[in-house]
């Protein structure tokens, strides 16, 4: 019984039907494309996970104040949502300059960027007159413990935008070189899903440590 | 060297000639034989004229067979590093009891365990893992190449980058002495306020980048890039593997990354993240680090889990027993992996309820693991079993895994764990999974695919001679460990008081001597192979009778590895069409598109390497300027456009014919 099963096996191993299968693709070539957005989107969820170590820092020494500012002391929530609106406003826009770039519309393109870009700024200039004016007020980073997990999320944050602003400024002079190309297009998207990541990654500061810091 | 201090400050940062450590006689005679032995090299290339192959051929391309043989070279020599730190500290603890001091001093020892697992774990054990992928996924695959060609060589010379900045930490200032893990706060400003910390923190950064971006690398080629008719489960098992691995780098990595920083911030910009005081936390730390940290050591074993069912299915003749589970078994470690890492620090006192959890989950690893164990048994029985030396890695490993896995089990119950937290039983244990798996299974699978690599087989005698030696000085080196460690005797300590432990310790020397004995053994039958390669020429591409596609093209496999991309019908592709007598077609090629080589790649490395040393020594000007040619470097990369060419239809012609004549040779046309 035992040796008939193995045969059985071993028949199943080869059984195909009778004709000989194909074995290699002889027509042109197989030649796969479009990784580069999974691989861009794994970059993004990498990223997410640097991200979910400074919110879970910021969790855990979010209260450690160290006899020091808590965030009802700081934070001027009027400003901050002013500069929430900045970045949703350019998250938008970039969305227009997406739509202009289904169209082949280039000037279009490149207007939505640059006005994208100026909101982008905007954003990064009101951060640092933020972070300006608690440093001035004597809440540096180096206060307390819930001072370095704010100005280290925050600042990533902010980072993260001014990398995208230089981007943004390098792919408009890449669009302005060659048009809108393949690889253009491809890198447009990535920009984009870059971009909108970031709104992302805000929402939840925004929520998570201005409106509950105010709110605590 | 300036009367100005304020200008020495400027230019050199805390960097001054008292950090060149000439009054260590060790170091100097280290430093003097890398010198001779590094212009040895440099001599030997510049005669003959190996410069230009090596910077056309290997530094600069994007191939991904040559990717993953340099990561194996450079495993290879950083084992002989990372080995002499182990020899060190063997030979030190066999010799300083009672009045005897040894002839290592405590901040000397402490760099050299510091060092030792750092070096074994992030430049030996990661490269051989991710060389080896590189070199097999995409051929097993079906692929010409990885997703992202580019992304791969860049990968490859950052990780060189890391490894350099920890070499540089030998001759220049010292390395960390806050273990492998840099726990604060003695990793910490105040602790440690020397540049060995620093070495570190840098070394595993810029490392770190690179593994994370070679393991997006890897998943999107394994997702989007296998041949047609390959779905998930008719993939390799050794695909399976790599794609849980390189899931588990992405999802890890990062992690790294983020706490490294934190702790950079705290060095260099005075936060307090892991500091006692102001509100820091230090426990924060063990958590974080330790989220990458357990997920990295399954990152490390799965590759070889890999290897070893390739090596059982190929060696046993018989298709690989439960695939299906044993992809199972290997997704459900990738996601529990996750869940364990507290088990690292029972000792923190969560309380009972937390470390029952932590405890329960990872004794629940052990039963896919122990599934795998069953599976590969069962592709032995009653098969036709040849032990070539590939397969007695796989054997020697079952053995000696089940033993560190069951070691593994008793400190995953908390109360033991608290009697034996930081001995030398841990050591043992941790040792046990990491040579007899890992390293068991790198050895095997260099020996499975040399041949592939390079068209001959590696020397039979000399292999045997390597496998004894480890094996038997594995047992000798760190079964005494476990005795110790049960009386007792915690880890890295460099001096003992009582000489009744001297005989173990003794006998751990003798059997680090044995694995040194091994190690020799391997490169002798490196060296034998080469020399005596045309009587191991393999003609085939086939020596083994493997089962898989990597087997179906030539040895070394063409810059295009497959002239016509396979189809897929069955897991073991190779196995069936060998089955069904397919014919190689010898006409029809077509011209291959292929991504083109660029030096991008190395020169970001070589300047990362300078930047990691201007951050380390507070210089300041230096690494705001190499920081500055790091992004401009990156941008001007992406105002070329011209990123591949086509592999003439006339020389496929031409490299499919010497194929034809090669086959025909060995009969097999």
């Amino acid at each position: 019984m035992a040796t008939h099963a193995i045969d059985a096996l071993h028949r199943d191993s080869v059984a195909e039907p009778d004709d000989v299968p194909v074995f290699q693709d002889l027509e042109g070539e197989h030649h796969p494309e479009g990784s580069t957005m999974l691989g861009f989107w794994m970059y993004l969820m990498s990223d997410c996970l640097i991200f979910t170590v400074l919110f879970a820092t910021y969790a855990v020494l979010g209260r450690n104040y160290a006899a020091g500012p808590s965030p009802k002391d700081l934070f001027d929530l009027s400003l901050v949502a002013v500069n929430t609106a900045m970045l949703l406003f350019s998250s938008i826009t970039y969305g227009f300059a997406m739509l202009a770039m289904e169209r082949d519309d280039l000037p279009k393109t490149q207007l939505w960027l640059a006005v994208t870009g100026l909101f982008g700024a905007a954003f990064i200039g009101i951060e640092l007159y933020e972070f300006a004016h608690l440093i001035h007020e004597g809440a540096t980073p180096q206060r307390s413990a819930f001072l370095s997990a704010f100005f280290t999320l925050v600042g990533t944050h902010g980072l993260h935008v001014t990398f995208g602003l230089l981007w943004l400024g390098v792919l408009m002079l890449q669009l302005r070189q060659r048009g809108l190309i393949v690889e253009n297009r491809r890198r447009l998207m990535c920009l984009s899903m870059f971009w909108h990541f970031l709104d992302v990654i805000w929402i939840g500061v925004f929520t998570f440590v201005y409106l509950m810091g105010v709110l605590q | 060297m300036f009367s100005d201090t304020d200008l020495q400050k400027l230019l050199f940062g805390r960097l001054t000639l008292a950090d060149i450590p000439y009054h260590e006689p060790i170091l100097l005679v280290t430093f003097a034989g890398v010198a001779i032995g590094g212009l040895a090299v440099l001599a030997t290339i510049t005669y003959f004229r190996f410069w230009g192959p090596l910077w056309r051929d290997w530094f600069t391309s994007v191939d991904h067979k040559k990717i993953g043989i340099m990561y194996v070279v450079l495993a290879f020599v950083m084992l002989l590093r990372g080995f002499a730190d182990a020899l060190l500290m063997r030979s030190q603890q066999a010799i300083a009891f009672g009045a005897n001091e040894g002839y290592l001093p405590p901040h000397h020892y402490d760099q050299i365990f510091t060092a030792h697992g750092v070096i074994m774990i992030f430049f030996v054990a990661m490269p051989f893992v991710t060389g080896l992928m590189n070199y097999v996924v995409p051929l097993q695959i079906g692929a010409r190449d990885v997703a992202f060609p580019f992304l791969n060589n860049f990968s490859f010379w950052m990780t060189v980058s890391g490894a350099i900045t920890v070499m540089i930490s030998l001759f220049v200032g010292e390395f960390s002495r806050a273990t492998w893990l840099g726990y604060p706060p003695l990793s910490g400003a105040d602790m440690s306020p020397g540049v060995g910390v620093d070495y570190w923190i840098w070394g595993l950064q810029i490392a770190g980048i690179g593994t994370t971006l070679s393991g997006i690398n890897l998943i999107a080629t394994i997702v989007k890039m296998r041949a047609p008719g390959m779905s998930l489960m008719k993939m390799p098992i050794f695909c399976w593997t790599s794609l849980c691995t390189n899931v588990l780098i992405v999802a890890a990595f990062p992690i790294l990354a983020a706490v490294l920083v934190l702790l950079t911030l705290d060095r260099y910009v005075g936060t307090h993240f892991f500091t006692n005081d102001l509100g820091g936390n230090p426990m924060m730390y063990f958590n974080l680090i330790w989220i990458w940290g357990h997920p990295e050591v399954y990152i490390l074993i799965l590759p070889a889990f890999g290897i070893f069912s390739e090596v059982t299915s190929t060696f046993c003749g018989k298709r690989l027993f439960g695939y299906t589970s044993m992809v199972y078994a290997t997704v459900v470690i990738t996601i529990l992996s996750y869940l364990v890492w507290l088990h690292h620090f029972f000792t923190m006192g969560s309380g009972a309820n937390v470390n029952s959890f932590f405890g329960i989950t990872t004794m629940i690893i052990s039963i896919p693991t122990g599934a795998k164990i069953f599976n590969w048994l069962f592709t032995m029985y009653r098969g036709r079993i040849r032990f070539e030396v590939p397969m007695l890695w796989t054997v020697s490993f079952m053995v000696t895994f089940v033993i560190g896995g069951m070691t593994g089990v008793l400190l995953a119950v908390p109360p033991a764990d608290f009697v034996l937290h930081n001995s030398l039983f841990l050591i043992a244990h941790f040792h046990n999974v990491i040579i007899g798996g890992v390293l068991f299974g790198m050895f095997a699978g260099v020996n499975y695919w040399w041949p592939k690599a390079f068209g001959f087989k590696l020397d039979d005698f000399w292999g045997k001679v390597s496998f004894w030696f480890w094996t038997i000085g594995f047992y000798v080196a760190f079964m005494p460990l476990y005795v110790l460690g049960l009386m007792g005797v915690t880890r890295r300590a460099q001096h003992f008081e009582d000489t009744a432990l001297q005989p173990w310790f003794i006998v751990a020397a003798l059997g680090a001597g044995l694995i040194a004995l091994g190690i020799g053994a391997t490169i002798v039958q490196i060296a034998v192979s080469i020399k005596n390669r045309e009587a191991l020429r393999d003609t085939t591409g086939d020596p083994w009778g493997g089962r898989t596609l990597e087997w179906s093209t030539s040895s070394p496999p063409p810059d295009y590895n497959f002239a016509f991309t396979p189809v897929v019908h069955q897991l073991d592709a190779w196995w069936q069409m060998k089955n069904r007598n397919f014919a190689r077609p010898a006409t029809g090629f077509h011209a291959i598109h292929m991504p083109r080589n660029t030096a991008t790649g190395v020169i970001l490395g070589l300047i990362s390497i300078v930047f990691s040393f201007a951050m380390i020594w507070y210089i300041w000007w230096l690494a705001a300027l190499t920081f500055a040619a790091t992004i401009v470097i990156s941008i001007l990369h992406t105002f070329n456009y011209n990123r591949d060419f086509y592999i003439p239809a006339e020389t496929v012609v031409r490299t499919e014919g010497q194929r034809t004549d090669a086959l025909a040779v060995a009969g097999r046309a």
